[in-house]
C-alpha cells in the first residue's frame, strides 16, 4: 500500500504547483496528501467494487498516478517560468535542501503521527492482528482503518521530502522488515524500527554531503539496505547465523546423546 | 431457561450463491450446541453473519433479546485458527491479554493484575509454560487453546467457536472440551461449529444440522438420527447403527 501511495502523491505536487505558481513547501504537501489520499481510496474503490484484488488495484493506481504526475510535469517544463526548477526532486527526494520551515513542519507532523499511535497502541496491534476479534470489542474497523490510511499518508509525506516518491516506500518498508529479525515483540518492533530508520537517515546525510553532489535520499536507502542485510544474518531471533548456530548446537546434542556406532553391522560393508 | 439467541429468517450470500436461506433457530440458555454440516453448508458463514462480520440479505438477529452492539461484551469469539498471521510478533500471553482490551480501553496499558488474569486463562487450557513463546513457535493445537483462553478473559455469556477441535490431537480436543463442559456448567451458552459426527453425541447436548438452512435442530437424543443426518449429508455418509463411523459412499 505505501508503495502505491506514496507513487500516488506526485500529480497532487505538480497540481498544487500549477495552482499556486509557488514551490511552497507547505502548499505542495497538502497537494500530495490529498492525490495520496484520492488514490488510496479509489484502491479501496476497485477493491470493494470489482473482482480486481488489491494487489493489482494498487499496481494501477501506482502507475496511473505516477505516469500522470509525470505528463504534469513535463507540462509544467514546458510553459517554464524558470520558477519550477526543483519540481522534480520530489522524484528523487531534497533532503539537502531543505530550510528551517521544512524541518518545523515534518516535525510538526511526525509528533502528530506518534501520537495518535501512542494512543491507541494496543488497539492498532489488534486491528492488524485480527480485526475480526477488534470488531468484537466494538472496536470500529471502518473508522481505524482511515485513520490508518491518513496516518500513512501523512508519514509518506513527511518522507517525500527527503527520499522522494520513489524511494519513499523503501524507507516505510525497510527498517520494519529489519526490526522484525530482532524481536518477537511488537513493541520492540516499533522502536527498533523508528531506531533503524533515523540510523539510515542519519548516516546517509552524512555521507552524502562528504562529496559534492552525491544525492542524499538514494544514500538513505541504501543504508537501510544495509541494515537489512546485517539484520538478515546476525538478528537474534531469525537470523540466518543465529538460527545455524541453534540447528549446530542441537546437532551436537542430539549426536552426543545418541548410542555409541554399532560395532557390528549385519549385512555387506 | 430463557433464550439467549434468537435467528428468525436469516439469508446471506457469498456474490452470486446464496449460501444461507431462511435459516430461524433459538438457542436455550446453558446448552451446549454443536453445528454440523456438510463443506459448505455455510457453517463458518452462518457465525460471521450472526456476528456482524459478513452482511446479511434479510432476517433478524437477537442476542439476549437486544442487537448485538448494545451486549457485544457478553458474546465471546473463538475463530478459525487459519484467520491471522501466526507470523505476528507477539507470544501467547499478548494474545490472551487482547481479549481484555475492551475492558482497558484506549491510551491505557495493560498492568500486572491484566497479567495475572491473562496467566490464569493460560494455567485453564494447560498453556502457562507458553505464555512467553513467540506464537509462530506454537502447534495447531497450542495455538487453538490460546485463541480459546483469550475467549475466556471475555468473560462473555455466549460464546461461538469456529471448528475449536480442527486438526488438534486427543488430549488438546479432551482438554478443550473439559473447558466447554466447565462452561455450561457455570450457566453459559456454547456454539460450535463441529466437523466430526463420532463425537457429535459424547461432547454436545444440542446438535443443529446445518446445508443452507436448518434440516433439523433439537436435544441430541431426539434430534441426532440416521434420518437427519442422512437429510443433511445427502447420500455420501452412510451411518452405521452398530460401530459408530463414516464411510465414504464409492462412486
Amino acid at each position: 500500500m505505501s508503495d502505491a501511495l506514496s507513487h500516488a502523491a506526485l500529480p497532487g505536487v505538480v497540481i498544487s504547483f500549477l495552482i499556486f505558481q509557488e514551490k511552497d513547501f507547505f502548499l505542495l504537501i497538502i497537494g500530495a496528501t490529498i492525490s495520496a489520499l484520492l488514490g488510496a481510496f479509489l484502491i479501496m474503490l476497485i477493491k470493494s467494487t470489482t473482482r480486481i484484488t488489491s494487489d493489482t488495484a494498487m499496481g494501477l493506481i501506482l502507475a496511473v498516478f505516477f505516469g500522470g504526475g509525470i505528463v504534469l510535469l513535463t507540462v509544467v517544463n514546458r510553459n517554464s517560468n524558470g520558477n519550477q526548477a526543483g519540481l522534480d526532486s520530489f522524484i528523487y527526494g531534497q533532503a539537502a535542501s531543505m530550510i528551517w520551515s521544512d524541518v518545523v513542519i515534518t516535525t510538526i507532523l511526525a509528533a502528530t503521527v506518534i501520537l495518535i499511535i501512542l494512543i491507541g497502541f494496543k488497539e492498532w496491534k489488534l486491528l492488524l492482528f485480527d480485526p475480526n476479534f477488534a470488531k468484537g470489542l466494538n472496536l470500529s474497523i471502518k473508522g481505524m482503518n482511515t485513520v490508518y490510511l491518513i496516518i500513512l499518508v501523512l508519514t509518506i509525506v513527511i518522507g517525500i521530502q527527503a527520499v522522494g516518491v520513489i524511494l519513499m516506500s523503501a524507507l516505510l518498508i525497510i527498517p520494519p522488515v529489519s526490526a522484525r529479525y530482532w524481536t518477537h515483540s511488537f513493541r520492540k518492533m516499533m522502536w527498533l524500527s523508528g531506531l533503524f530508520g533515523g540510523m539510515a537517515g542519519t548516516i546517509g546525510t552524512t555521507i552524502s554531503a562528504l562529496g559534492s553532489g552525491w544525492p542524499t535520499g538514494p544514500f538513505i536507502v541504501m543504508i537501510s539496505g544495509l541494515i537489512f542485510l546485517l539484520s538478515l544474518f546476525f538478528g537474534a531471533k531469525k537470523g540466518i547465523v543465529v538460527e545455524y548456530l541453534i540447528f549446530r548446537n542441537k546437532k551436537n546434542e542430539v549426536l552426543k546423546l545418541m548410542p555409541p556406532a554399532q560395532i557390528v553391522r549385519e549385512g555387506k560393508r | 431457561m430463557t433464550d439467549v439467541l434468537q435467528v428468525e429468517k436469516l439469508s446471506a450470500a457469498y456474490r452470486k450463491n446464496i449460501i444461507l436461506n431462511d435459516v430461524s433457530f433459538t438457542i436455550p440458555q446453558g446448552t451446549l450446541t454443536c453445528i454440523v454440516g456438510p463443506n459448505g453448508a455455510g457453517k463458518s458463514t452462518l457465525i460471521k453473519v450472526l456476528l456482524g462480520l459478513h452482511p446479511n440479505l434479510s432476517g433478524d438477529v437477537s442476542f439476549f433479546g437486544e442487537l448485538l452492539k448494545n451486549v457485544k461484551k457478553k458474546v465471546g469469539y473463538v475463530p478459525q485458527r487459519g484467520s491471522v498471521d501466526w507470523d505476528f510478533p507477539t507470544d501467547a500471553l499478548d494474545v490472551v491479554m487482547m481479549g481484555m482490551y475492551g475492558q482497558i480501553g484506549w491510551v491505557k496499558w495493560p498492568n500486572k493484575s491484566h497479567k495475572e488474569k491473562a496467566l490464569d486463562a493460560l494455567r485453564k487450557v494447560g498453556m502457562a509454560d507458553y505464555a512467553n513463546r513467540q506464537i509462530s513457535e506454537l502447534s495447531g493445537g497450542q495455538q487453538q487453546r490460546v485463541f480459546l483462553a483469550r475467549a475466556l478473559i471475555q468473560n462473555a455469556d455466549l460464546y461461538f467457536m469456529d471448528e475449536p477441535l480442527a486438526g488438534v490431537d486427543a488430549a488438546t480436543e479432551r482438554a478443550i472440551m473439559a473447558i466447554l463442559r466447565e462452561l455450561k456448567k457455570e450457566g453459559k451458552t456454547v456454539l460450535v461449529v463441529h466437523h466430526d459426527l463420532q463425537t457429535v453425541e459424547d461432547y454436545f447436548d444440542q446438535v443443529l444440522f446445518l446445508n443452507r438452512t436448518v434440516v433439523a435442530h433439537g436435544a441430541i437424543t431426539s434430534t441426532f438420527t440416521a434420518n437427519n443426518i442422512k437429510k443433511t449429508y445427502g447420500g455420501t455418509v452412510r451411518w452405521l447403527k452398530e460401530g459408530i463411523g463414516i464411510v465414504h459412499s464409492t462412486i
